[in-house]
C-alpha cells in the first residue's frame, strides 16, 4: 500500500480541526522553522481509509491465534475498554483538587490492594510505563537499599543466563556489575554456579519464575535463601506472571521486589508500541525508597514518571481483576498451563520439545534436529506459519537453545484453536521433508514476502523523505 | 568452512595471528556463519584493558547479540574502524577482517590449532 506522504495531494485538507479562536503569538525567531514541516495534505475520507488499510494488514489477537511466546497475547475482554473509556477517568486532570478525583483514588487503591494480595508485596507505585521501565525501577529500590545502609561494596547484580536481555541492561543502567550464571541442563538456575558468585559484592539476583524456557524453578526457596543470606536482595521478573497469579506468590518465594507488566497479565491490548504499565511492587522493607510524583504528593523521592503513570492502564486491569475474581484469576493462570501442555503434547513426534518435561505457560521447541535434516530453518517455519493466518512463535530466544521457536498459547485460546495449530505444525514438519525450498520462500500469501531484515538492520530507513 | 593453518583460534571462535609482539584478533568462518549476517559492532577503544576470558565487545546479528571474547589479556593498540560503517566484512572475509590488535600481552586463552579447533566446530555441530 501507498504511504500516506504518498496519497498527499498539495492543498488538499480537512476540517477536523476547529479554526483558532485565540489570539495568534509570534515566536521568538530562533524557534521559527526556516520552512514548512512535510505533512501529507490529505482528505478525511482518504485518511479514514488510510488507517482503515493499515489496520486490515495487521495481525492482532482479533484476527487470529497469536502464540508469541513470552509476550502473553491473550485476548482483552471488552469490558476493559469500556471501563477506561468512563468519562470519569477521561476528562480528568492530574492535578484536579483531590476531592474531584477521589473515584480515580480508589481505582489506583483498590488495584494496588489487589496486585500486592496477588504477589505478595506490600507497597506498589504504578508510575513505571511498561516491563523493562518496572524492571529499572525495582532495581534502583535495591541500589537505594543499599546506599542508605552506606553498603557501598555490593556492586553486582547476578542474572542467569536464560534471562530476558533487558535483566542484564537494567542492572548495568543502574550502575551495577552484571554477573551471568550459566543454567544447569534442566533450564533452571544451577545452584552451585550460584553459590560460586555470590559474596559480599552482590547486590542482588535478578529472576524470572517460571524461566524463559517455561519452567518452573523448584529450587526457588534455596535461591532466594542463598542470596539473603550473602546480603543480597531478590528481583522477581514479572514477565511470566500469567502462569502462576493467584496461584503461587513471589512474595512467598521469597522476593523483595517485582514487577509486572500489567499491559500483558492483566489483559490490556499491548504489542503495538503502548501504553503499558510496569507496576512494580515491594516488601515492606522497601517502600520508603518507591517513587512518588513530586508535584502530587511534594515529597523529594525518585520519580520515574509523570504524575500516578499510564492511569487508564491500570483502570482496565482492575477491571480484568474485578471481572475474573478470586477463583477466575488462579484458573486462567492454570489454562495457560494447561494450553501450553496440551499444545506442546499435539505437536510432540514432529518437532521437538527443547525439554521434555510438564512446562508452565510456555514451551521451546528445538528445531536444530530438523535444520540439520531439511535443511528448513526456524525461521522458514515461522514464515510459514503465516501463510495459515497464524502469528509467529517468538524466534530465536531464549539464546540457550539454538533454532528455538517459543510458543506461549494463553488461556483464552479454545481446544479446537489447539488443534488447528498442532495439524499446522504438523503439516510443516511434513513439508520440510519433502519441499524445502518451498519454506525458504515463505510466505507466499502475505502482503509481504521476506523483507531484507539484514539491509533494514545495517541501512534502517526510519522516516519518510522526499526524493 | 575454513581453518586457515597459520591462525590459533580460542573456544569462543575467535581466531589470533602474532605479529612480534602485537596479535590480530578477529572472528572464525565457523563463527559468522553460526551469528548470520552482522549488521552492528561495539569496539573497546585504544588503550583498553581486555582479560583472557572475558568480553571486549559485541556482535549484533540478525538473530542476536552476542559477546566478542577475549583470548588474551593485554592493551588495546588498535581497532579496526572499518567494521563500524561495514560489519558485513565479517561475514564476506572473516580472516581479512580482523577486529583489533592487542600488545602488552599477559595471559591467554587456552588456544587451539587449526586442525584441533576445526575437530572442536565438528563436536559443538554434532
Amino acid at each position: 500500500m501507498k504511504l500516506i506522504f504518498e496519497k498527499s495531494v498539495p492543498g488538499r485538507g480537512m476540517t477536523l480541526l476547529p479554526k483558532c479562536d485565540v489570539p495568534e503569538v509570534k515566536l521568538p525567531g530562533e524557534l521559527v522553522r526556516d520552512a514548512a514541516p512535510a505533512l501529507p495534505e490529505i482528505s478525511e475520507t482518504d485518511l479514514s481509509r488510510h488507517y482503515t488499510e493499515l489496520c486490515q494488514h495487521v495481525h492482532g489477537v482479533n484476527c487470529g491465534f497469536y502464540p508469541l511466546g513470552s509476550c502473553t497475547m491473550k485476548y482483552n475482554p471488552r469490558i476493559d475498554e469500556e471501563m477506561a473509556a468512563l468519562p470519569g477517568f477521561t476528562n480528568i486532570h492530574p492535578l484536579a483538587p483531590a476531592h474531584t478525583t477521589t473515584g480515580c483514588q480508589e481505582v489506583l487503591d483498590t488495584a494496588r490492594a489487589y496486585l500486592c494480595e496477588v504477589t505478595g508485596m506490600d507497597g506498589m507505585t504504578f508510575q513505571p510505563a511498561a516491563g523493562a521501565h518496572g524492571e529499572f525501577t525495582g532495581v534502583l529500590l535495591i541500589k537505594q537499599y543499599h546506599d542508605a545502609r552506606d553498603d557501598k561494596k555490593r556492586t553486582k547484580i547476578i542474572v542467569p543466563d536464560s534471562a530476558h536481555g533487558t535483566n542484564p541492561a537494567t542492572a548495568a543502567m543502574c550502575g551495577f556489575e552484571v554477573v551471568n550464571i550459566p543454567s544447569a541442563p534442566n533450564g533452571c538456575v544451577d545452584l552451585d554456579a550460584l553459590r560460586a558468585v555470590l559474596g559480599e559484592d552482590t547486590a542482588g539476583l535478578m529472576l524470572t519464575n517460571p524461566n524463559t524456557v517455561g519452567i518452573f524453578d523448584e529450587n526457588i526457596l534455596e535461591i532466594t535463601r542463598l542470596v539473603h543470606e550473602a546480603g543480597g536482595l531478590c528481583y522477581y521478573d514479572g514477565a511470566n506472571l500469567n502462569a502462576v497469579m493467584g496461584v503461587v506468590r513471589p512474595g512467598d518465594m521469597g522476593f523483595d521486589c517485582i514487577h509486572m507488566n500489567l499491559h500483558k497479565t492483566f489483559a490490556t491490548p499491548h504489542g503495538g508500541g503502548g501504553p503499558g504499565a510496569g507496576a512494580v511492587g515491594c516488601k515492606e522493607f522497601l517502600k520508603p525508597y518507591l517513587p512518588q510524583s513530586a508535584l502530587m504528593t511534594g515529597s523529594d523521592r525518585l520519580q520515574v514518571r509523570s504524575f500516578a503513570g499510564n492511569f487508564l492502564v491500570v483502570v482496565k486491569a482492575l477491571t480484568y481483576i474485578m471481572t475474573l475474581g478470586r477463583q477466575g484469576i488462579p484458573e486462567a493462570a492454570q489454562n495457560a498451563v494447561l494450553n501450553a501442555n496440551y499444545l506442546m503434547a499435539k505437536i510432540k513426534g514432529t518437532f521437538t520439545p527443547a525439554f521434555d518435561r510438564i512446562c508452565m505457560h510456555e514451551f521451546v521447541l528445538d528445531l536444530s534436529e530438523f535444520k540439520k535434516e531439511t535443511g528448513v530453518s526456524a525461521l522458514d517455519v515461522a514464515k510459514s506459519l503465516i501463510d495459515y493466518g497464524m502469528h509467529p512463535p517468538t524466534m530465536y530466544f531464549p539464546l540457550i537453545v539454538h533454532e528455538a521457536l517459543m510458543l506461549e498459547p494463553t488461556e483464552t485460546e479454545s481446544r479446537e484453536t489447539l488443534d488447528w495449530a498442532a495439524e499446522v505444525f504438523r503439516k510443516l514438519y511434513a513439508l520440510g521433508h519433502t519441499d524445502p525450498e518451498f519454506m525458504h520462500n515463505a510466505p507466499h500469501n502475505a502482503q509481504i514476502g521476506r523483507p531484507d531484515e539484514v539491509k533494514a538492520a545495517r541501512h534502517p530507513i526510519l522516516r519518510w523523505q522526499k526524493v | 568452512m575454513n581453518y586457515p593453518t597459520n591462525l590459533q583460534y580460542s573456544k569462543s571462535h575467535e581466531w589470533v595471528m602474532m605479529d612480534g609482539d602485537v596479535a590480530v584478533v578477529g572472528i572464525s568462518d565457523f563463527a559468522q556463519d553460526a551469528l548470520g549476517d552482522v549488521v552492528f559492532i561495539n569496539l573497546p577503544e585504544v588503550g583498553d584493558d581486555t582479560t583472557a576470558g572475558e568480553p571486549f565487545g559485541d556482535v549484533e546479528s540478525v538473530k542476536a547479540v552476542s559477546d566478542l571474547i577475549s583470548p588474551l589479556s593485554g592493551t588495546v593498540r588498535e581497532i579496526n574502524e572499518e567494521l563500524l560503517d561495514t560489519p558485513e566484512l565479517l561475514n564476506s572475509n572473516p580472516y581479512g577482517a580482523w577486529i583489533i590488535k592487542i600488545e602488552n600481552i599477559s595471559d591467554s586463552e587456552e588456544m587451539l590449532s587449526a586442525s584441533d579447533y576445526e575437530a572442536f566446530c565438528q563436536s559443538e555441530e554434532a
